[in-house]
């Protein structure tokens, strides 16, 4: 165990954890930021989505060593009342069934437009195709993607 | 007229207070039609509730609460639910706020999510809670303003007398709507008065989804809470010999690790009792993390499980079934092997209409095909998990699962508690299909917290949840026709079987169009767990007998959609059999509307198109997939898709339904598969089990409602079992191949293609 200081979410927070615990573990376990799921450990259904310094990782595949000198965004941090762009087309679109893949998927969406305001459609499958939607959602996905993006 | 059962009766007085009234404010979704902004919406929360049944309270500023009855996997039930109370209690949309109920039998009936018979099985009783409720309100502002009830009116939540020009919101009566007494019967509205039923209302849970906020089991946490993972069998045919605590027990925040044993020596099993490992250790610790690490280390051993047997409950108080558990590791090579040879033996006569026999003798030219399909996992995203307190003689579970009703029973054996002890709380699911009816993971959580008299939050692994599950079966179905030297139909002749169940429906179209039909089934005993997956049997035998009616009216010279209507025309105008179970008319209109949407004879250019229709809970649903070669790669271009589900309660989730379905459906066709060697499954996590991905997904689809006035039939699963063959039917247009095992990759890939 060691102690780890962390920038999430804007605010700093410490935490005490075997330094080879991913940060979903420490998110959920540790720091009660549940929005993050797991759904498979091994970064290949993107459920675990978080930003780190704007990139789109997956939390599952991310030590909590690793994460000690970077910005940490989480689906409860991407904006303060649930109203970022791409959570609002999420609504527009009425996107989730069951809703568990969506906070990863939502968090990868808002990467891509972070660093790419107009996606191609083609740009949006290839950035999404790391996510995978069990309940078959993906075509509102996309969708809403493209609202986001015009609404940014 | 809706006659009213006797959990409507059932009113109370609640008083909670609004900002400091802890747990209940805490709990509630917010309004449904809008999101809390502000602080003024806050204080919007009412002072006091009045409770009408067990379906709606009221507040005294005319806030509504809706309480929705059966579990949400995802199917929308949570928003449609309500919506059909909202209905006919004639509230506005915007004054809703909804929570899910708990398992509470005594005040619902059927809180049970599964076979698509959510809404057509709370159709009435819903309506009638509404309905009733209403009555009451209206009964309150009668006696208040002494007016005849018969001249008042409601309209969006509001009372109104007209003549006196009286006029109250629903809050200003409920309190005394709340004592008065329930009538025999109430009125129901028409449907032409609907004015939230068919009209699209989004999730009410969206908000809480999209800002990442606790709604599922595994985000459940409370103050002392340990964590717990499990370690099962390696292979199907083994169980538990022992294992060794000293492995792990050295390892930092392991606390314990013990075995469990989900049943008694002399439980009779529930229909929904299907466990996959009845024998699996515990490891509890403090974080789910270093559980996950010490389950890697354990040291346990493994040895062959005998046969064994039990009897279980029939599904809905049908008659026990006698299962029997092989012993053996069990291989897909040898199952195949073993599936072939059933084809050319006698199967078990289902339905047997004319001369079949007889039939075949005669033809000039007889037709044969083989079709067969994977063992496949059901994957929900949320892997399974429960949250168990138990502590003395009390329990609480809050867990994942479509059938509380079937666990509980499971539950008060394992624990050994009285029913009335132990509570269950239903959380939102990841995803169900069929998977989360089997809820051994609850009595799991229990058996784990009972033993350590703490919280406990059990979580599966990916690797558990794919390696211990309750698959959806291997099946395969053989078609033949007999064709006589005009290319006339004269016999068909179905067999089907699987390991361990046949996928036969023996009495669904086309039996009823053929006067000379046979259906056979068999089956063989296996020792895989096996299970409900989206539309159970249907989603293998729709695959089957719809690429085969392609192939056949191919061979027949006629358009695939016409031969179709011509065997559902006979089988509307002179059936052939007395059980026919569909009807032939509907059938045809789901057919008849996706000719229509698609533009059939006209397909876009470079399209390749496949059709296919089938009729499974209660709804019809015919589809239309246009597929495209683009770079070696097959491309689902578009689909097209007709559903006959009756009133379509909320239209926008019920084509979000579709899509799903179709979508799960492509994936499925085109990439699922489970195998076994020697016992143990083939696949544990995603990197090697395929699931359809976002640029797999059809580029668009379209779902069209026929305009019913029937009561609403199911909707999650219908739109499934058709896409399988609609999609293969596609492939050969664009291939020249036909596709008859699934999954289909593997065979595009040797025709040089790109998956
Ligand atoms: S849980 Fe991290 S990618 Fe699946
Ligand atoms: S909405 Fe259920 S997994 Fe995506």
């Amino acid at each position: 165990m060691a102690i780890f200081n962390l920038n999430i979410n804007g605010k700093s927070q410490q935490v005490d954890a075997d330094p080879n615990t991913p940060m979903l573990w420490v998110l959920r376990d540790h720091l009660d930021l549940v929005g993050t799921k797991f759904g498979c450990g091994i970064a290949q259904c993107g459920a675990c989505t978080i930003h780190m310094d704007g990139n789109a990782v997956r939390s599952c595949q991310l030590p909590v060593s690793s994460a000690q000198d970077s910005q940490i965004t989480t689906i409860e941090g991407l904006s303060e009342a649930g109203d970022h762009p791409v959570q609002k087309a999420w609504m527009e679109h009425d996107v989730p069934q069951c809703g568990y893949c969506q906070a990863g998927q939502i968090m990868t969406a808002a990467a891509l437009l972070q660093q790419n305001p107009n996606p191609s459609e083609e740009e949006i499958e290839n950035a999404m195709n790391g996510n995978i939607c069990r309940c078959g959602t993906y075509t509102r996905i996309k969708a809403a993607v493209i609202t986001a993006s015009q609404n940014l | 007229m809706a006659t009213l059962n006797k959990k409507l009766d059932r009113r109370s007085f609640l008083k909670v207070s609004a900002l400091a009234g802890g747990g209940m404010v805490l709990s509630f979704s917010w309004l449904a039609g809008c999101k809390p902004t502000s602080e003024e919406e806050l204080l919007a929360m009412p002072k006091e509730w009045f409770e009408l049944n067990s379906y709606i309270k009221i507040g005294e500023n005319g806030v509504v609460t809706l309480f929705s009855p059966n579990p949400e996997f995802g199917s929308n039930v949570k928003t449609s639910m309500p919506m059909i109370l909202a209905e006919e209690l004639d509230t506005d949309w915007k004054n809703v706020m909804v929570e899910q109920a708990n398992f509470y039998p005594e005040r619902y009936d059927r809180q049970f999510t599964g076979g698509s018979q959510g809404i057509r099985q709370g159709w009435t009783p819903l309506r009638t809670a509404g309905a009733a409720a209403r009555h009451l309100l209206v009964a309150a502002a009668a006696q208040t303003w002494s007016v005849p009830a018969s001249e008042i009116t409601t309209a969006a939540g509001i009372i109104e007398h007209k003549a006196s020009g009286k006029k109250a919101h629903y809050g200003e009566m409920a309190s005394l709507a709340a004592t008065l007494k329930v009538p025999e019967e109430v009125p129901l509205k028409e449907l032409k008065d609907f004015k939230i039923v068919g009209n699209s209302k989004k999730n009410v849970d969206a908000q809480k989804i999209v800002s990442g906020k606790p709604l599922f089991a595994l985000d459940h946490k409370v103050e002392g809470m340990k964590y717990a993972a499990i370690v099962h069998p390696p292979a199907f045919g083994m169980k538990l010999k022992s294992f060794d605590k000293s492995s792990v027990s050295g390892m930092a925040g392991i606390q314990d690790v013990f075995s469990i044993q989900l049943f008694k020596d002399d439980y009779g099993r529930n229909f929904f009792d299907t466990t996959t490992f009845p024998e699996i250790v515990a490891i509890v610790g403090n974080s789910t993390w270093e559980v996950m690490q010490a389950k890697k280390n354990l040291a346990v051993d493994w040895e062959p499980a005998p046969e064994s047997g039990f009897e279980m409950a029939g599904f809905g108080g049908r008659e026990n079934i006698k299962v029997t558990v092989p012993s053996g590791l069990e291989n897909t090579n040898r199952h195949k092997e073993q599936m072939k040879e059933f084809i050319t033996k006698p199967g078990n006569v289902a339905r047997k209409d004319g001369d079949p026999e007889g039939a075949f003798k005669k033809a000039a030219k007889v037709i044969e095909k083989t079709y067969s399909a994977p063992f496949l996992a059901h994957n929900t995203m949320e892997p399974m998990n429960c949250f168990a307190d138990v502590k003395g003689d009390k329990a609480v579970i809050y867990g994942p699962t479509q059938a509380p009703e079937s666990i509980m029973g499971t539950l008060v054996q394992a624990l050994g508690l009285p029913k009335e002890n132990i509570q269950i709380n239903l959380a939102r699911m990841g995803g169900g299909f069929g998977r989360r009816a089997y809820s051994h993971h609850m009595t799991e959580a229990a058996l784990i917290s009972q033993k350590i008299q703490a919280p406990v939050k059990m979580v599966y692994t990916r690797e558990d949840d794919m390696s211990a599950g309750v698959y959806r079966p291997a099946y395969s179905a053989t078609y033949r026709a007999a064709l006589d030297e005009n290319n006339n139909l004269l016999a068909l002749h179905v067999k089907a079987g699987g390991i361990p169940e046949s996928p036969l429906h023996a009495n669904r179209f086309p039996a009823g169009a053929l006067d000379n039909y046979l259906a056979e089934s068999w089956d063989i005993p296996s020792n895989i767990t096996i299970g409900a997956f989206r539309a159970p049997r249907s989603n293998f035998i729709a695959a089957a007998e719809q690429s085969f009616l392609d192939e056949l009216a191919e061979e027949m010279g006629k358009d695939p959609i016409e031969f179709r209507l011509e065997l559902l025309k006979r089988a509307e105008n002179n059936p052939v059999g007395e059980r026919n179970d569909y009807d032939a008319k509907r059938y045809a209109g789901v057919l008849e509307l996706v000719r229509d949407k698609s533009n059939w004879n006209t397909p876009a250019a470079g399209v390749h198109r496949g059709v296919s229709a089938y009729f499974c809970h209660n709804s019809y649903v015919a589809e239309v997939v246009d597929t495209k070669i683009v770079d070696s790669k097959p491309v689902v271009e578009k689909v097209f898709a007709a559903v006959d589900c009756g009133v379509v309660v909320n239209p926008d989730a019920a084509i979000n339904m579709g899509e799903g379905a179709i979508i799960d459906g492509i994936g499925n066709a085109f990439f699922g598969e489970m195998a076994f060697e020697n016992g143990t499954p083939s696949k544990t996590n995603f990197d090697k089990y395929r699931m359809i991905r976002h640029k797999e997904a059809p580029k668009s689809i379209e779902v069209h409602f026929v305009d019913s006035k029937e009561d609403p039939t199911g909707l999650g699963e219908p739109f499934f079992p058709p896409v399988f063959a609609a999609l293969a039917n596609s492939l050969y247009k664009a291939t020249g191949k036909r596709y008859y095992e699934q999954p289909f990759a593997p065979q595009l890939e040797m025709q040089n293609l790109k998956m």
